[in-house]
């Protein structure tokens, strides 16, 4: 299905199924630990080795070479693979750094041997015996010396990435209200639950991976074109995914290393990533430097608009596009924005949850509050005052559905807004200082091609068969949902299964396009076995009804099952996109809301409320919906208060590689979490008129905190996280 | 570019004399060399027979010492609900019940539980058949890739057993009053689980359901 025109009414537009609140449909099978993850398939692979990687020791330069005797000498060992036995392999989609190969070393942990035993304990043994000299040479690693003299970076072929509008810098200085501020945000790590692990298996020619990976289709090419295969001999198999967050969006070592640890044994062999290996070895969302100026008429309206960002990567790397979101957000007559790109010899940055916009919006929401503060403006109206329903850029071209202001007016109301404390430092409860902040969400809806099958056979029984993932979205349960409300059937009437690279390639899960392009696909493969139901039984497929197990055309009614007799009915189908998006502007918004808690003594922060409302068309299902609100509200408290990935920069590595030392949010950091969606469809999006919300979660949410913890303190940070040696010398006075 | 000091004593030789201290200290009756060296220097694997009452069934088996707890019931059992999330302690993803406590599996050797009365989120429930904290995590979405979750729900029941027989923690105000199994008693308790998804807020209802339930 190509969708080029916004569709009107609907079967799903019923809501029977798809809208109501649904328990996933997998989750029993979770909660009693018999979903199988990539390094647990005991029921397809039988006696597997097992593969350890051995990490580099320094961050740039040459291996010189390896002594294996003592490695080789210990029991169990069957095969050890170095790096210096093969030329560098060709980088897989979206890597910016070979993942195995050659004896260069561009980044600290770069997986530089594989040993291969008969057991875990064995194999780690020999790993921690294996012997490697280095020629070590200085790198850079420190962003924030040589951002200054950052280039632009490119636009594509189109030059360098600035855009200008008007007369940003004479606006600027006229403006009776200026702001400029420069906030930085830390490298991250995605930390995931599950490291990054598969199980390999070769047949001859033909290799299966049973591997923790986002987006099947791509892993599939890129194992394929690293290794010199041809796609249809590769295999992936990937039912759950214990998380990924954008650090399982691409092929990496765990892989890789795999496939050739198997080739060489002929036998299966199954490698995970020892945690503290996760944070150098694979990727991470790259810190940021960024400035940002505004000018404002005294009602607050801006005038001149400019945010400047700053990232590194390893050279061939990307950008982490903290202006994204500055672009389409606010209206103001004169702007600049622009991205200038270091060459870091740090390891890999790449995408993290909300790349751009949540480390964008730290910043922008930030220096949003600054204004209002110096406006002495309501925070939330200085939002309402400067919103825009057209590309700011371009305002022939308007979105699609923008609701923001509703978010902001709806989510104060909930939130009880109103009624904060508007003097910083000025609220005080017992040893507790109170303080609220809030910040607006905005993150893009992007529409991808996604395919699905859907077989009708039986009685009714529904099977969606797709490579589509779940990593903790509730994509089995959207799938079915769209599935039986499409054909008139029960939820339990469906059945799904995802992740293998024989079935249709789906979007995969990135960006938060996965659940509104897969039920699209899902759709539109129920639009051809409806036609193909409807024809068999002597209906008009485009009058036919689909409900409760039947078919309805006027007073005529017959199981849907009679339409079987004449054997199951299998779709193939997928769902293209044509110029909409170019027409239109597709995003989704939310307004967060944050009670922060600051002991007046220690400085220790205790976040007390949070709530979110959004808008991100029609909302699939309410419950796993919520689920990636919270969820990613909650990767924004850590953003805000702990999460750092800290730069030695003398010797170009993450330190504090583990789960102890990189601090993400436990329980006791949480509390209660509100979300509110707006009732809203937006047709222009998707043919499911829904967008996507688990990446609109998170963005704004640290901006929301750090506002907070202002107006709790009257300390502002600018420089994520705000830990306490950032603040505790500034606090009021206490007595 | 400065280069690293070197300590006078080896990282190895640490760890050696270290591993052999530990070994011939706590596991009483193993009768094979320990970490002997050979002239190449391989260790020579150290296996011991272990019995593993798992979920109320037994389970003889001979392993290399080192094999975690979690390693035996996911590699040589074949039971995988026990999760490996960091494989040292530090997120509790292979959290396991052990004669009534939660225990991080990968901190404990197996061969020191022989006897030991040892619940995994296998043993709790099934798809059919859950346990009442299985089910609530299922009502209140208390998950969302479902990694950390055996972890969670297994910590969950111990936890709310912690309170009813009354062990305090840092955030028990009052150590005479009988306990209560609070919103922040529970978060507190539970803070050795990390779920990176963030379903917190809704792991708090699943457990405030079934606490209130059993109250």
């Amino acid at each position: 299905m190509k969708y080029v025109e916004p569709v009107g009414e609907t079967p799903i537009d019923r809501q029977r199924v798809v809208g109501r609140p649904t328990p996933r449909i997998e989750g029993p099978l979770k909660v009693t630990g018999r979903a199988h993850y990539a390094y647990e398939r005991h029921d397809v692979v039988e006696d597997p080795l097992y593969g350890f990687v051995v990490g580099s020791a320094i961050a740039q330069g040459r291996v010189t070479g390896f002594d294996l005797a003592e490695a080789k000498a210990q029991p169990g060992v069957v095969e050890i693979l170095t790096t210096t036995e093969m030329e560098a392999l060709p980088l897989g989609l979206g890597n910016s750094t070979t993942l195995f190969g050659g004896d260069v070393i561009h980044h600290y942990h770069q997986a530089i041997a594989l040993v291969v035993a008969r057991s875990f304990e064995e194999a780690r043994a020999a790993a921690s015996r294996v012997r490697v000299s280095y020629a070590r040479t200085p790198g850079h690693h420190d962003l924030a010396s040589i951002a200054d003299t950052a280039p632009f970076a490119k636009d594509g072929d189109k030059g360098p990435d600035v855009s200008a509008l008007g007369d940003f810098e004479a606006a600027y200085a006229k403006a009776p209200v200026r702001i400029d501020a420069t906030y930085t945000t830390p490298d991250e790590s995605h930390a995931m639950m599950e490291p990054h692990a598969t199980t390999a298996h070769w047949q001859g020619d033909k290799l299966t991976l049973w591997t923790s990976n986002q987006m099947i289709s791509w892993g599939k090419d890129s194992i394929a074109n690293v290794l010199g295969l041809k796609p249809e001999n590769v295999r992936l198999d990937c039912p759950y995914l214990g998380g990924g967050f954008g650090a399982k969006l691409f092929l990496r070592a765990d892989a890789v290393l795999a496939a050739l640890g198997s080739k060489r044994t002929q036998r299966p062999v199954k490698v995970m990533l020892s945690r503290p290996l996760v944070f150098n070895n694979t990727t991470h969302r790259p810190a940021t430097i960024q400035r940002l100026r505004f000018g404002a008429d005294k009602d607050g309206r801006m005038t001149a608009f400019s945010h400047v960002c700053t990232s590194g990567n390893l050279p061939g790397g990307d950008i982490e596009n903290g202006v994204s979101q500055s672009r389409l957000l606010y209206a103001a007559p004169n702007r600049y924005t622009a991205h200038r790109l270091a060459e870091l010899d740090l390891p890999e940055g790449a995408s993290m949850r909300a790349p751009g916009e949540a480390a964008g919006m730290m910043a922008l929401e930030g220096a949003m509050d600054e204004l209002a503060e110096a406006l002495g403006m309501d925070p939330v109206e200085l939002r309402i005052v400067n919103d825009t329903q057209v590309d700011p850029e371009n305002p022939e071209r308007k979105f699609s559905n923008r609701k923001l202001v509703e978010c902001l007016r709806r989510g104060a109301e909930a939130f009880g807004w109103d009624a904060r404390n508007t003097t910083p430092g000025g609220r005080r409860e017992g040893r507790w200082l109170i303080g609220h902040g809030m910040a607006v969400g905005f993150r893009n809806s992007i529409p991808r091609k996604s395919a699905a099958r859907v077989r009708l056979s039986g009685n009714g029984q529904v099977t969606v068969e797709t490579d589509m993932t779940d990593i903790g979205t509730g994509t089995y349960t959207i799938l079915a949902q769209t599935a039986a409300e499409m054909l008139g059937l029960p939820l339990e009437a469906v059945s799904v299964t995802l992740g293998d690279s024989d079935h249709p390639a789906a979007c995969g899960s990135g960006g938060q396009w996965g659940a509104a392009n897969s039920t699209s696909s899902v759709y539109a493969a129920c639009v051809k076995v409806r036609e193909t139901v409807a024809t068999r039984l002597g209906f008009d497929p485009a009058k036919a009804d689909f409900s409760d197990g039947s078919v309805h055309q006027g007073s005529e009614s017959r199981p849907l099952a009679d339409a079987l007799g004449a054997g199951e009915i299998v779709v193939d189908e997928s769902i293209e996109y044509g110029d909409l998006a170019e027409k239109f502007q597709q995003s989704t918004f939310a307004g967060h809301f944050v009670e922060l808690a600051v002991d007046a003594y220690t400085g220790e922060t205790q976040v007390r409320r949070m709530l979110a409302c959004c808008e991100a068309g029609r909302i699939l299902n309410p419950v796993s919906a919520r689920s990636q609100v919270i969820g990613a509200m909650t990767m924004g408290v850590g953003a805000a208060l702990t999460e750092e990935l800290a730069v030695d920069t003398r010797y170009g590595f993450f330190v504090n590689h583990d789960l102890a030392g990189y601090e993400v949010p436990v329980h006791a950091d949480i509390p209660h979490q509100e979300v509110i969606f707006l009732e809203e469809l937006d047709p222009v999006a998707s043919p499911m008129k829904a967008k996507g919300v688990g990446e609109l979660g998170l963005c704004g949410v640290g901006a929301a905190v750090a506002n907070a913890l202002y107006n709790a303190t009257g300390v502002r940070v600018r420089e994520y996280p705000l830990t306490l040696d950032k603040y505790l010398d500034k606090l009021p006075a206490i007595a | 570019m400065d280069e690293p000091g070197y300590f006078a004593v080896s990282r190895r030789g640490v760890l050696q004399s270290g591993a052999a201290g530990f070994a011939a200290g706590t596991v009483p009756g193993a009768s094979v060399a320990f970490a002997a060296e050979n002239k190449a220097g391989a260790i020579a694997v150290s296996r011991m027979p272990v019995r593993l009452e798992v979920n109320g069934e037994g389970h003889d088996l001979t392993l290399d010492t080192r094999t975690t707890l979690l390693d035996a019931l996911r590699e040589h059992l074949h039971m995988t609900g026990t999760k490996k999330g960091c494989d040292h302690g530090q997120c509790g993803a292979c959290t396991v019940i052990v004669n009534g406590e939660r225990i991080n599996s990968c901190l404990s050797l197996a061969v020191m539980h022989e006897g030991d009365a040892i619940t995994t989120i296998e043993g709790l429930g099934t798809p059919e058949a859950m346990h009442p904290m299985q089910a609530a995590f299922v009502k209140h979405d208390g998950y969302q890739c479902g990694y950390c979750t055996p972890g969670q729900i297994c910590s969950a029941v111990a936890v709310l057993k912690e309170i009813a027989a009354g062990v305090p923690s840092h955030v028990t105000e009052d150590l005479g009053a009988p306990m209560q199994a609070s919103n922040m008693e529970m978060r507190e308790r539970m803070s050795g689980n990390i779920c990176r998804c963030g379903a917190y807020s809704n792991i708090a209802e699943a457990m405030a359901q079934v606490a209130g339930e059993s109250a």
